[in-house]
């Protein structure tokens, strides 16, 4: 039956067929024509590529980076600025890319030399200091006001659908980036990173350049995402675009399905999007306290997110209990 | 036989602190050198200082002829300069083969994580952790996790092995199972330094003692003219009973 | 603005800034938590505060103890409910789980007081020594953030209970074996950490608007403050609050008012790189 099959199959195949799924619906829901549905299924995909980015520095390498919102920010406003003066939208979005990549790298050569909690101030500090920055230099970013994005060609059905697809793309290239520094020499130099640095180092692990290489990773796919939603909301500023929510949030998606996984962070973003979705529909004025409640129910509860589950041992559970009511009547 | 390890005049200071002091010797290829002295004589920091993982506050370090005095410890490892820690430092949540294949990957330089895993699987067997090849590194005993480093640094395929307290906290039994191991080691044409408090345990196996006290080396030799040595004696035994010797060895 | 009244105002500001601090301060050094929800705390104090002088009429100075014992009562209460059971593990989770506790204080406050900003106005007018202008209301906070800090200082250097939290910080395991509950002590730490914020609000509900829109920028403040001066002690968090406020000071006059807390920000992480223990600070976690 369900768990005889699920033994039969090679590991993991069956999450991979699940999420090939799960990435197909995505794609399939501009057939519906709800724009709404759009909208979620582009959060959705961009929030995966954000946690499968988080995943390299926080999941593979164990540090507690909260950088995202910076990266996303400066995504942001590098896309609508480079749009903004002409670029087409493809290469704003290219532009955008290099321009955090190159950020994270050289940020990466100085801030990585610190370590736990230090690290994770300082990573916090980044978003605060690209943000004051960013809302201080009025004459290029247009300061508190925000800037006004170039709209995207086309009707709002097809502008959603072409959004859609751009992050999917990202959420893609992540996933395979993830997939190959898994298995690769750069993952399982990480892997020694996040259980023992100095030993990591002690067996020949460059570890500098290979956590500079993670921190980049994290931050790359970030500044596409942060570009392409530009382009779509048409409108950014400063305190949306570098949100300390955002930077959390990222983190905390990536462990609700299952750190240091290629699965978990798509798994952790759609669930979380989802239910952040029907809290804000149902419980508008509680939605805040509601995603708090998450955090903590997944710290106590779900250490190592909803990959690490026994799922098999709850339907056993279930067999059992099923078998002794049985038994009892 | 060549010369392969070379040090010069090294010190260290940390703070005011000298922890080492114009520390000078040479290493052959193939030799077997115990490095003795009390706790806090400077041993550990002496390892350090080799394999990069402190700066040098003063000195060189020359290896296979190339002065390494400024490199970074994977540096050391991709060398051909692997040390084990006195306290083991295993990857604790990865399979024993894992953490010998990451010492074969990285140190060793194989090109792909199939040819590392097979060189790991030959090591363990080498150390006779076989057996245990697949089980998490944090499930072993102590004495399997010293083995266990011994063959994470055998897989970096080292010219100079840096051996730190491997004995520490073995019993007598397994500490003969341990230096039979080093034995064997040694055969492979891998230099080898014991970096031992205890000077019972190295002077078997040793072919060369140097003894570091308070920072500096005060004696090197054959195990027997070291025993010999006043200083040593005093260091180790302590003033009285170096006299009483002194005084037997008159009557004598 | 002249250089004499820059000082003044820089005082003023970092006596408060210390206040705001040292009880981060304290949970980092001693529980090794980076404690998200202490700008909620400040808050939380500052609303009470101000809901007791304009409904009940007390002012602050009276209710401050009041104030400070419910602050301390509700962080004891999360460190010994929550906090205590993950307080060993990494900083990604004690982190994310403070900030989930924070989100819903934040929400339960912008609910039940919505996130007006409230200030309790004092009329005490103002004061002029020498050229330099002060409103005596700010002198008054300022006195009274420097006498809360040094009361934790001699309840830290004096107490039973400050000797105590002193003897876990410095080694978990040795306090233990010596009889030492050191859950309780974490859980009163916490409390202390929380009932110094409680009582920082109170006193910043007298001297600026407060409001929950504020919770992020008074926790960067702290972030700032605790990697200036240093982690976990008392002096730590005076020097480093007062540097920053004389920074803020400073930089509002010779670069704009909108630039002073990015330089503050900035120089917050140059020290981290260069000298991650602070000015005066012990060697904390790494």
């Amino acid at each position: 039956m369900t768990s005889g099959l699920l033994g039969r199959l090679p590991a993991g195949a069956l999450g991979y067929a699940l999420c090939a799924l799960w990435i197909a619906l995505l794609a399939a829901s501009p057939l519906t024509g709800d724009n709404y549905l759009v909208r979620i299924a582009v959060m959705i995909s961009m929030f995966s590529a954000m946690a499968l980015s988080w995943n390299f520095i926080g999941g593979f390498t164990g540090y507690p980076s909260f950088s995202t919102a910076a990266f996303f920010g400066l995504g942001c406003y590098v896309g609508a600025i480079a749009q903004r003066n002409g670029l087409p939208l493809f290469a704003a979005w290219a532009l955008a890319t290099l321009f955090v990549a190159a950020f994270a790298a050289l940020l990466g050569l100085i801030i990585l030399r610190l370590k736990g909690h230090y690290f994770a101030i300082g990573s916090i500090a980044i978003v605060e200091v690209t943000r004051l920055l960013v809302s201080s230099w009025g004459s290029v970013t247009g300061g508190g006001d925000g800037l006004n994005v170039p709209l995207m060609q086309g009707s709002p059905g097809a502008v959603a659908a072409q959004v859609l697809y751009a992050m999917l793309g990202v959420l893609l290239v992540a996933f395979a980036a993830t997939l190959a520094v898994q298995r690769g020499r750069l993952g399982f130099g990480l892997r020694c990173i996040h259980q023992n640095e100095d030993a990591a180092d002690m067996v020949g692990v460059d570890t500098t350049r290979f956590k500079i290489a993670a921190y980049t990773l994290s931050a790359l796919f970030c500044g596409t995402v942060g570009a392409i939603y530009a382009s779509w909301v048409g409108y950014i500023d400063p305190t949306d675009s570098f949100s300390i929510l955002l930077t959390i949030k990222v983190p905390v998606m990536a462990l609700l399905g299952g750190p240091g996984t290629a699965i978990g962070p798509v798994l952790g973003a759609g669930v979380f999007v989802l239910l952040e979705e029907f809290f804000w529909a149902n419980f508008l004025q509680w939605n805040r306290a509601i995603l708090g409640g998450i955090i903590v129910f997944l710290i106590f509860f779900l250490p190592g997110g909803l990959l690490k589950i026994d799922y098999r041992r709850f339907y056993r559970r279930a067999a059992e209990r099923r078998a002794a009511g049985k038994a009892a009547a | 036989m060549s010369e392969i390890l070379r040090l010069e005049k090294v010190s260290k200071a940390f703070g005011g602190v000298t922890a080492v002091n114009e520390v000078s010797f040479a290493l052959e290829e193939g030799e077997i050198v115990g490095l003795i002295g009390p706790n806090g004589a400077g041993k550990t920091t002496l390892v350090n200082l080799i394999t990069g993982v402190h700066p040098l506050s003063g000195g060189r370090v020359v290896f296979a002829g190339q002065d390494v005095s400024r490199q970074k410890p994977y540096e050391a490892a991709r060398r051909g300069l692997a040390r084990t820690f006195q306290i083991v430092q295993p990857f604790p949540e990865m399979t024993v083969v894992e953490n010998v294949a990451a010492g074969a990957l990285f140190g060793g330089g194989l090109r792909t994580r199939q040819a590392a895993s097979e060189e790991a699987r030959r090591e363990l067997a080498f150390v006779g952790l076989d057996h245990v090849a697949d089980t998490p590194a944090a499930s072993l005993t102590l004495p399997n996790r010293k083995r266990l480093e011994l063959a994470k640094s055998l897989a970096m395929r080292p010219k100079v092995l840096l051996l730190d307290e491997v004995n520490a906290g073995l019993n007598a039994a397994e500490i003969d199972g341990a230096l039979e191991l080093i034995r064997k080691i040694a055969k492979r044409g891998i230099t080898i330094v014991i970096i031992e408090h205890l000077m019972k345990v190295v002077l078997s196996i040793s072919q060369r003692i140097l003894v570091l006290h308070h920072g500096e080396l005060i004696a090197g030799g054959p195990p027997r003219e070291v025993l010999e040595d006043e200083r040593v004696i005093e260091a180790y035994l302590g003033a009285k009973f170096a006299a009483r010797i002194k005084a037997e060895g008159m009557h004598a | 603005m002249d250089i004499p009244q820059i000082i003044a105002n820089g005082i003023v500001l970092g006596a408060l800034y210390a206040c705001i601090a040292v009880g981060f301060s304290l949970v980092w050094g001693v529980l090794n938590v980076i404690n998200m929800l202490h700008g909620s705390f400040i808050i939380l104090g500052g609303y009470l505060a101000y809901f007791a002088w304009a409904h009940l009429g007390l002012y602050p100075i009276l209710v401050l103890p009041v104030v400070a014992l419910i602050v301390f009562a509700l962080g004891y209460l999360l460190q010994y409910l929550f906090i205590n059971k993950v307080v060993t593990a990494p900083v990604l989770t004690t982190l994310t789980l403070t900030f989930g506790l924070d989100m819903i204080l934040y929400n339960l406050m912008t609910v039940y007081f919505t996130a007006t900003p409230r200030r309790v106005t004092l009329d005490v007018g103002s004061l002029e020594l020498a050229g330099v202008f002060m409103p005596v209301d700010r002198l008054i906070g300022m006195g009274l953030a420097l006498l809360l800090t040094g009361l934790l200082y001699l309840v830290m250097r004096a107490s039973t209970i400050g000797r105590a939290i002193v003897a876990v910080r410095m080694d978990r395991q040795a306090a233990a074996l010596m009889g030492i509950r050191v859950n309780r002590i974490y859980a009163i730490t916490f409390g202390i950490g929380a009932l110094m914020a409680g009582a920082a609000g109170t006193v910043f509900a007298m001297v600026f608007p407060v409001t929950t829109n504020l919770t992020g920028s008074f926790l960067g403040k702290a972030f700032v403050v605790c990697v200036i001066g240093g982690l976990g002690s008392v002096p730590g968090a005076l020097v480093g609050g007062l540097a920053l406020g004389l920074i803020e000071s400073f930089a509002g006059f010779l670069f704009g008012p909108q630039h002073a807390i990015t330089v503050g920000f900035l120089l917050m992480l140059l020290l981290l790189l260069v000298r991650p223990t602070g000015l005066i600070g012990v060697k904390g976690y790494e």
